[in-house]
């Protein structure tokens, strides 16, 4: 969220006016009146486009500022509940720019998108006056250092009376990019205030999470409230889980095979009355019978979820220990398992898999030579649970 | 001949000592691959006791290499280790370095992978991949070595268990090598890469590529396609269904905006002649196609 971005910003010295953050809009008042009166309310979510949106508005006086705050909370914006606004300083811009850091997946280095056309998307800019963006590829071993600070300046084409600056905010933000581990710093726009100095106004960052072990203070930056419930219970245990919306619960171990499994649960569906898949989940490939258990707790949870399709290869983890985990796993969910279960195992062992899912004979258990056709069977028993709930 | 990795490759294991190290060179011994040595800082001069061979541990990647001749690098140290194991392999001199682990942070493969380009002699496959195997030949990294045999298929895959479902597909026709490359936003080898090699490979005759949300690789393997290779290569992409902005297990699968779609993925491997499956199987099935018209 932007005023996330900012603090992180303000840590290594970027220019920026902060404001304040609240959650209701009584709050908003003081913290107007702390800023002058007139301030810029601006709804706080992991989102772009706030601004079209409706989510910013110009607030005259702190009452003011309370009743834009009443319309922003809680409005939706392209999926996100607004929980938080900042209550801005308004500011006093002479002209607009746009600046980011973000890692170049085709050339395997970071690159550097700037344009002193600020203020809308850069995409958009980028696509009617391609000239006015400028693009400097950044060598991961050598960083912004000045001489590269410099090169974007020129390549920018920022005026010559703010040049200066822009070399030491530049190299600034890029303390931030690689000092948070970054993937993404945005500044749109970064603007030239009336006094002559510059000021990030409104800042996205994106952070990666792989980095989270050199960044302990990050965690707080994660939106809990916006996450979807099974989504921060799988988390907790440590599962790769999307929710989706769909009815065909799915656990699979590796990241390619589930999400090629929603897809052919996906096609499978059309013939089923457009049923789809429920989640992603991920299992990973140790697939013992606890994080057999967790997932199937976590999908058996999803009110949506009618039937679940187990699509597990067994390439490190022999095909007979995953059917030893469903059958471990069933166990220790006892009642709450109550939705039919496809499993097709391939691979490893997959003899001495099928041969102890066949033993254990679970009620809810139907076992599938294919992943077609194991995808088939989970939409049609999701399509028609009432027949499922009878085989039982 | 295969890509990349072949019977005479001599193989040590960075974090060899590790649970996942140890359980895995036991896995790459049992396939018949040559691991000479493994790398531990601080347990140089001890060895390590597998079923079928004991292998010594060196203290550093440079010490193993001047003791055994080693010309492959499998590394399987934790995340914040990971970046400091590729230099030191680079700075040995080691030709290939197949980084396993998951959940590398993508500034540290950045700055390694600029390292390896700087010094030009090691090629850098993954991280968070499965390795390479050359059926029948040598196998380094975690892909089961009984799936199938080997053949004259070639396959590249971001994906660790779409790799060993489809060889599994294609287990009758047997495979030259298969590359899982790994699903992180920069890795080291890429699809144009390991397709640029079966070319050159005498003893692959056709090609299948599997690809998934997320970034241009894929249209950028489809270009390349068009322009360089000349045998036939059959596509399968993951992720149709994937919703925009989230994460799908790989830390580079992922939709943004309208960019990394599958959709723009298998349009532009079908613009350039590839025959994309819409399901694994399917997919299989267009290989089967090809190999039996031979």
């Amino acid at each position: 969220m932007e005023y996330q971005a900012k603090e992180l910003f303000a840590k290594h010295g970027v220019p920026v006016s902060m404001g304040t953050v609240v959650e209701n809009s009584e709050d908003a008042r003081a913290a107007a009146d702390a800023l002058g009166g007139r301030v810029v309310v601006k709804a706080q979510v992991q989102v772009g486009g706030r601004g079209k949106a409706g989510g910013v508005k110009l607030a005259e006086s702190p009452d003011d500022a309370v009743a834009k705050a009443d319309e922003i909370l809680g409005m939706d914006i392209k999926g996100h509940t607004v929980r938080r606004v900042l209550i801005a300083p308004t500011a006093d811009i002479a002209e607009e720019y746009y600046f980011s850091y973000l890692v170049d997946r085709a050339a395997r280095q970071y690159l550097c998108i700037a344009s002193t056309a600020g203020g809308v998307e850069i995409e958009v800019t980028a696509d009617e006056d391609p000239d006015a963006v400028a693009k400097v590829a950044i060598d991961p071993l050598v960083g912004v250092d000045d001489a590269k600070a410099r090169e974007i300046v020129d390549a920018t084409g920022f005026p010559a009376e703010v040049a200066e600056e822009a070399v030491a905010v530049i190299q600034k933000l890029w303390t931030v990019f690689v000092e948070e581990d970054a993937s993404l710093v945005e500044v749109n726009p970064l603007v030239r205030l009336g006094d002559g100095h510059l000021d990030a106004l409104d800042g996205k960052m994106t952070l990666d999470d792989n980095a989270d072990f050199r960044h302990p203070d990050h965690s707080a930056f994660e939106d809990k409230a916006a996450a979807d419930p099974l989504e921060a219970e799988a988390k907790a245990k440590g599962l790769n889980y999307v929710k989706l919306d769909g009815e065909v619960g799915i656990i699979g171990n590796g990241a390619g095979l589930v999400m090629s499994t929603l897809d052919v649960v996906a096609y499978a569906g059309e013939a089923h009355g457009g049923v789809k898949p429920a989640n992603f989940l991920d299992i990973g490939g140790g697939a013992s019978a606890e994080v057999m258990a967790d997932g199937l707790h976590i999908i058996v949870n999803d009110p949506q979820v009618k039937s679940v399709f187990v699509n597990v290869f067994g390439g490190i983890t022999a095909c007979d220990a995953v059917a030893n985990g469903i059958v471990a796993a069933l166990d220790l969910l006892g009642d709450e398992a109550d939705k039919p279960l496809v499993v097709r195992l391939d691979g490893n062992n997959v003899e001495e898999g099928r041969r102890i899912l066949d033993e254990a004979n679970h009620p809810l258990v139907t076992l599938s030579d294919t992943m077609d056709g194991g995808a088939d069977r989970a939409a049609e028993l999701a399509a028609r649970p009432s027949q499922a709930e009878g085989e039982t | 001949m295969a890509i990349f990795l072949t019977e005479n490759s001599r193989v040590i294991v960075q974090g060899m000592t590790g649970s996942e190290g140890r359980k895995h060179t036991q896995r790459m011994l049992s396939s018949g691959t040559n691991v000479v040595g493994g790398v531990t800082p601080g347990k140089g001069g001890q060895s390590v006791d597998f079923e079928g061979a004991t292998v010594p541990v060196f203290d550093s990647v440079l010490e193993a290499v001047e003791a055994t001749g080693a010309d492959v690098a499998v590394v399987f140290v934790p995340p914040k280790f990971a970046k400091g194991a590729v230099i030191e392999s680079v700075d040995a001199g080691v030709p290939l370095v197949i980084v396993i682990t998951e959940g590398v942070p993508v500034k540290d493969t950045a700055e390694a992978f600029a390292y390896a380009q700087s010094k030009g002699t090691s090629r850098v496959i993954g991280p968070n991949c499965p390795g390479i195997i050359s059926p029948g030949k040598s196998n380094a990294g975690i892909i089961p070595a009984d799936i199938t045999k080997p053949g004259r298929v070639g396959l590249v895959s971001k994906s660790g268990t779409l790799t060993y479902q489809m060889m599994y597909e294609l287990r009758d026709f047997g495979f030259s090598s298969a590359v899982g490359i790994g699903g992180d936003p920069i890795i080291g080898t890429t699809h144009i890469d390991a397709l640029q090699a079966f070319e050159d490979d005498p003893d692959t005759d056709a090609i299948v590529m599997i690809g998934e949300i997320g970034g241009d690789a894929e249209e950028r393997a489809a270009a390349y396609i068009k322009d360089h290779i000349t045998k036939p290569v059959v596509g399968y992409v993951a992720g149709f269904t994937a919703p925009e902005g989230k994460t799908m297990g790989h830390a580079g699968a992922i939709v943004s905006g309208s960019s990394g779609t599958a959709e723009a993925k298998q349009e532009a491997l079908e613009a350039a002649g590839v025959k994309v499956g819409k399901t694994p199987s399917a997919t299989a099935q267009l290989m089967r196609g090809l190999l039996a018209r031979g």
